[in-house]
């Protein structure tokens, strides 16, 4: 029971103290204005290039339910580079930039609490992002949000499940990053980007090729993103045929599911790779800078 | 348990595998090769040797960085490689020579945060960050961002970082390589006192000074080419040249002189020239002192002109030489780099 509590304590410990130094390395790096300014714009001019393309196509046609499928999904996937890189990018950024990966290793620190710690500056940053996003969206762009019929238990517990799953997806990110050096420094957002076809992010999957459909399928963050439209336009997102099948339970027992698979994986891929770091010798490897 | 031994390490190797690239077929290079040392509790132990010579590479596996490739270490009594975790909370590292650290933070702030992970106390930690940072110097430097320090001043910023979290074990990487002489001595002075201030803690240093190494240390292993070649005191190990004789001669010569013929000379067991500003300096290892003559001689010979001639106490260095049949700098200019 001690022995439990004392690793209750250093997880705990792990994870507060990356997270305020994940805080102070985010937001330190320039003033304010200028922070709060980059942490608008980028998000803005994110969905303005999606909502001048769908414009374009869709000849201005912004009453469509197509929309605000499109919109939201699009203001919710921000999480997902966000957080798949707040969690993988540490090990580069420790290791290469700050040379201090190996005092975090020689620590008593629970890596993986560390590793999510940090990337909890990320998650900050990148809610807004979508907060910003979805505001720009129903005041400029009248994507149907009603406040008062949005199922908000739904919605709490679909944002919490699916930003645990993108946090444990991007621990597996973080071990391939500790057995590799420079290429992969961007791995969380080339890993983002890959999957914002296949998740029904901006298109429902009947859109894609039938046999690319199973890899949306397969990907929690499918799921997650249908749970979190339907929490938020429940109607609106009913109109799509992919998931009409199931219930907003099943959605959330695959969500959560799928979670649990992911992240037990994860967490040996991770020793896996942890291992096979220190067995190489690349823990305190450099490379760049 | 108790641990009378801080660290132990029983056949201990290390064989890195090597490839450039794809193409290359894959080669191994021996950095650590049977290492067998017992480092008691309360002991600021040496390991001595050059570039290369292993001594990083047994410092990570010590602190769980690296893995073994052969035999076993314990810190603390505890299995490097099967309990790492319980080995982490025993035990601190310094790197010399490296700029590590959160530059956007300042000193303070590094500090504290790494306090936070050994669960030191908010308060007890800002109490040891201050009285840290006014023994070695940086007081006035605590709001300062790490980026804005020096070399020297990270380097002391780092140095109580390792000392912060009052170790069980403390391992020291060339904690004065980069550091002029004058951060060097404050380092040295601050771990001497460190260490007769905490009795019961045990510091492991490595270093290719040898100075540093004869002045600070109560044990020392002469390490080359990942094998250790001779552990003991340094008193004890220079005790075994008792029977050598050693000059430093600075002579003015028109060239180079030839080496080959001073160690032709019979009673010539070491003989080294180094260039210096406006002469050469030469450190002779004699079997008697009678020998000096015949190198006078040819000094001559090879019309060198003697500015000063001095006999001197035998130094760890020349323990080394004795040892591997060569001075460190001339082993770290062909050595392959196993650190």
């Amino acid at each position: 029971m001690k022995g439990a509590a004392m690793q209750k304590s250093v997880n705990l410990r792990s994870f507060l103290t990356a997270s305020w130094l994940g805080w102070q390395i985010e937001s330190n790096w320039t003033d304010p204005f200028l922070f709060a300014t980059y942490s608008i714009i980028k998000p803005v001019a994110g969905a303005a290039i999606l909502v001048l393309m769908y414009s374009i196509v869709t000849q201005g046609n912004f009453g469509s339910p197509v929309f605000a499928y499109l919109y939201l999904g699009n203001a919710f996937y921000q999480y997902v580079p966000a957080v798949l890189t707040g969690v993988s990018w540490t090990i580069i950024d420790d290791r290469e930039h700050y040379r201090t990966l190996k005092y975090i290793y020689t620590a008593p620190v629970n890596i993986p609490f560390y590793l999510f710690g940090r990337a909890v500056a990320k998650f900050i940053v990148g809610t807004f992002g979508v907060v910003i996003t979805i505001a720009a969206g129903v005041l400029f762009l009248n994507v149907p949000l009603d406040w008062s019929r949005v199922n908000w238990p739904l919605f709490l517990i679909a944002l919490v499940s699916g930003i645990v799953m993108l946090a444990v997806s991007g621990l597996i990110l973080a071990g391939i990053t500790l057995r590799t050096a420079r290429h992969s420094y961007y791995i969380g957002d080339v890993v983002a980007g890959g999957l914002f076809l296949f998740t029904g992010a901006i298109f429902p999957l009947e859109v894609l090729p039938a046999w690319l459909r199973p890899v949306g399928y397969f990907l929690p963050i499918t799921y997650w993103l249908e749970l979190i439209r339907r929490s938020l336009v429940g109607t609106v997102a009913e109109a799509f045929p992919t998931f009409t099948a199931l219930s907003n339970g099943h959605l959330l027992l695959i969500l959560i599911g799928s979670s649990l698979i992911f992240g037990i994986a994860s967490i040996f891929i991770f020793r896996f790779c942890d291992h096979q770091a220190r067995e190489r010798g690349l823990i305190d490897q450099t490379t760049n800078y | 348990m108790s641990h009378p031994l801080a660290v132990k390490t029983e056949n201990l190797g290390r064989i890195y595998k090597i490839r450039n690239n794809r193409k290359e077929k894959q080669r191994e290079l021996v950095a650590l090769e049977n290492v067998n040392l017992e480092i008691r509790e309360g002991e600021l132990f040496g390991l001595l040797g050059p570039n290369g010579a292993g001594k990083t590479t047994l410092i990570k596996i010590l602190t769980t960085l690296l893995a073994p490739t052969s035999g076993k270490a314990w810190v603390a009594g505890l299995d490097v490689t099967r309990q790492p975790a319980e080995v982490r909370k025993r035990i601190n590292m310094v790197s010399g020579g490296e700029t590590s650290g959160y530059g956007l933070l300042t000193v303070r702030e590094n500090l504290w945060m790494f306090a936070q992970f050994y669960g030191i106390p908010s308060a007890e930690a800002n109490r040891r960050i201050k009285k840290l940072a006014e023994i070695v110097g940086i007081a006035d430097r605590l709001n300062t961002k790490s980026s804005d320090l020096s070399t020297g001043l990270r380097q002391k910023m780092n140095i109580i970082r390792g000392f912060l979290t009052d170790p069980e074990v403390l391992f020291l990487d060339e904690p004065t390589l980069g550091l002029d002489v004058g951060a060097s001595r404050d380092v040295r002075s601050f771990i001497r006192r460190w260490m007769d201030e905490n009795p019961h803690r045990t510091l492991l240093l490595t270093t290719h000074y040898m100075v540093e190494a004869d002045e600070l240390c109560d044990r020392v292993a002469i390490i080359n080419q990942g094998r250790v070649l001779a552990c003991d005191t340094p008193a004890h190990l220079k005790q075994n040249l008792r029977h050598e004789v050693f000059f430093q001669v600075w002579v003015v010569a028109p060239h180079l002189l030839e080496d080959f013929a001073f160690l032709q000379i019979n009673g010539v067991k070491h003989f080294h020239q180094s260039p210096e500003e406006d002469s050469l300096r030469l450190d002779i290892t004699l079997e008697e002192e009678a020998v000096l003559s015949e190198v006078i001689n040819e000094l001559t010979a090879q019309s060198a002109r003697i500015l000063r001639l001095e006999k001197r106490e035998p130094t760890l260095e020349d323990v080394f030489v004795q040892l591997v049949g060569q001075r460190m700098e001339e082993v770290e200019n062909v050595a392959v780099p196993a650190d």
